[in-house]
């Protein structure tokens, strides 16, 4: 039964959806680190920019990978604009508001996109879209697809410049010192609503850059934000609310165990998997992996 | 009446009057009226105002927001198709049944969930987990009929509650929902009531003064989840048909919250009043755009949105406002 000839393409299938997974829970991540909120808009967001990056193709034959300077910079506006002028003057400093505002966020973008592009389901067709690479490893072999393997390496590259972003510049010294002691921020001078809002429009641009590397090889339709969603804070919450380190490999286990979930047991039930993982890890480690104890 | 001791009515009097009142006015309004436009809305109103109290039971009067409600909703529904399909049971008596199944449904999240000290958004997440798990379980067993879903066969009898129009089903919801006010007014007014809202308040504090918040909370999502299963059960007497997509799908979690909240949360007529201000305003957009897949929807995030920038203590508390500048003014 365990042939490494039947694993390994779906490991490395796993591990290639896993990267993707990883670079939505890291957005999602970030906001929660800084903000101490969970965006429940994050999958409905995801959603949005699939659209964008699919209408870009459909009406001016952009191509996906082309569509990234455009669709992250307004996935990032959004995300600025909806934390400034929305979130957070509905919060009244209540987290159960903000828990709240973005499950209405989310309700109201998915049944918008209902409304005006129906719920067909859409997927873009690309010169690569059906492209395959073999990959020989000597004691196993798999063909992988191109948007696959462009998705595994653009999520690792787009993860590594938002780490070294928090890490390295001073809007991500400003980030961190807000989501460690935001009073103490705001005597140093920090604008802690305009931090709050660009940790915000950084958490939704890595959905526009996944979005860009998703779409060649995946599809859109208004419910498609719901799959990702619990995905994400699955990975969040294994790898620990607010822990970049485990947002990134958090969201290639979850890869794997979906894909070898779904080998041994069938599709649907291979999401099972995720969610018992999910409630396992809230129930008896809340801090995840790498975090601290809330 | 001032301060002192109440002359006459005491608080709880007066609630016990108005919910009977508002019984016999809607019962009037049942028979009486002979549109069946006018009859489905009462009744779909009702059931929204029934989910909605349910929700506030665990949500307003216990501080736990639940985003999963389905997961009682669809298995209260489930209970009440498969009892009779299967077993054969009388639908009055698997009624009942669908509430239990429910509330040890919940007794088990909740035991689960509050045992490791779940809240806020964790509490959240989890029951929506739960929520998704049975939905994927539901799509894969044989006994829920899978994606293809359950038909209840159609038995027009008052012994099958299956009724002639839409007046008999309007009539059992209203029932449901005074049971439901009752219930809460109940809640309201009881030590363990109190017990619910201290814990709330103030979890530590609760503990302080020797309440035992764990039994408390598991008290609540226990009642919550029977009063959703009962919508659950109502909803597949009326409708007739169920698949997993339905019972655990997130539409019916969204509608119990967002109706809770927009009438007031912990408050005894909130989701009453919040259930028919939300289907006014969808009727009214229905009439306005057509039916439009969607919108409805729409229109609740947008309402659940401006009610938490706007009026955080919903529409009863807005009223309570309103009220209190008012007598300050005439003063």
């Amino acid at each position: 039964m365990l042939d490494i000839g039947i694993l390994f393409p779906s490991l490395l299938n796993g591990l290639t959806t896993g990267a993707v997974y990883a670079l939505i829970a890291l957005g999602l991540t970030l906001i929660y680190g800084v903000l101490h909120i969970i965006n429940f808009a994050h999958g409905a967001s995801l959603m949005l920019a699939l659209y964008a990056v699919y209408f870009l193709k459909d009406q001016f034959g952009l191509d996906p990978y082309l569509a990234l300077p455009l669709v992250v910079p307004a996935m990032f506006g959004l995300g600025y604009g909806l934390q400034r002028f929305v979130i957070n003057p509905a919060s009244h400093g209540r987290d159960e508001n903000i828990l709240l505002v973005t499950l209405g966020l989310s309700i109201i973008m998915e049944n918008l996109a209902l409304l005006f592009f129906k719920s067909d389901t859409r997927s873009i067709d690309t010169a690569y879209t059906l492209t395959t690479i073999p990959i020989n490893i000597g004691i196993a072999q798999a063909m992988i697809s191109l948007p696959k393997l462009v998705a595994f390496a653009g999520a690792l590259v787009t993860s590594t410049v938002l780490i070294l972003i928090v890490g390295r510049t001073d809007l991500g010294r400003a980030i961190r010192a807000v989501a460690k002691e935001k009073h103490g921020a705001k005597l140093m001078g920090i604008d802690v609503d305009h931090v709050y809002a660009m940790s915000f429009g950084i958490g939704l641009a890595c959905l526009g850059a996944a979005a860009c590397f998703l779409l060649p090889a995946y599809y859109v339709n208004p419910q498609v934000g719901g799959g990702f969603v619990l995905v994400a804070f699955t990975i969040v919450v294994l790898g620990g609310m607010g822990s970049f380190t485990g947002a990134l490999l958090g969201g290639l286990l979850i890869g794997v165990v979906e894909s070898l979930g779904g080998l041994f047991m069938g599709e649907s039930l291979g999401q099972i998997g995720i969610f018992l993982i999910f409630i396992a890890v809230l129930l008896l480690r809340p801090q995840g992996m790498f975090g601290v104890k809330p | 009446v001032s301060g002192d001791r109440p002359v006459g009515l005491t608080a709880l009097h007066k609630e016990v009057l108005r919910i009977a009142l508002f019984a016999a006015a809607v019962t009037l309004f049942l028979t009486g009226s002979s549109s069946g436009v006018a009859l489905n809305f009462v009744m779909m109103a009702l059931y929204a105002a029934l989910l909605a109290q349910a929700w506030n039971i665990l949500g307003g009067y216990g501080g736990q927001f639940s985003f999963g409600h389905a997961l009682f909703f669809g298995t209260g529904a489930y209970v009440q198709a498969i009892a009779q399909m299967q077993a054969g049971l009388n639908p009055w008596l698997a009624l009942p049944l669908s509430a239990l199944a429910s509330a040890a449904i919940g007794l088990v999240v909740g035991t689960l969930s509050f045992r490791y000290g779940l809240k806020g958004s964790y509490f959240a997440l989890v029951t929506l987990a739960f929520a998704e798990v049975f939905r994927i379980v539901a799509l894969s067993v044989p006994f829920t009929g899978a994606g293809v879903g359950l038909m209840l066969p159609l038995r027009e009898s008052f012994s099958n509650m299956q009724f002639d129009s839409r007046r008999g089903y309007a009539l059992l919801i209203l029932a449901l929902v005074v049971l439901a006010l009752s219930v809460t007014c109940w809640l309201k007014h009881s030590r363990f009531g109190a017990y619910l809202q201290a814990v709330r308040d103030n979890e530590d504090a609760a503990r302080a003064s020797g309440v035992n918040p764990f039994r408390i909370k598991l008290g609540a999502i226990a009642l919550s989840g029977s009063f959703m299963g009962a919508g659950g059960a109502f909803y597949i007497q009326v409708f007739q048909y169920l698949d997993p997509g339905i019972a655990y799908g997130s539409h019916t979690s969204v509608e119990a919250l967002v109706g809770a909240i927009v009438g007031g949360m912990g408050t005894l007529w909130g989701p009453v009043v919040g259930a028919l201000a939300l289907h006014l305003l969808a009727d009214l957009t229905r009439n306005l755009f057509g039916q439009l897949p969607g919108i409805s929807m729409v229109i609740y995030g947008c309402v659940l949105v401006l009610m938490i920038m706007f009026a955080p203590r919903g529409l009863s508390g807005a009223g309570h406002s309103v009220r209190a500048l008012w007598r300050g003014k005439s003063k």
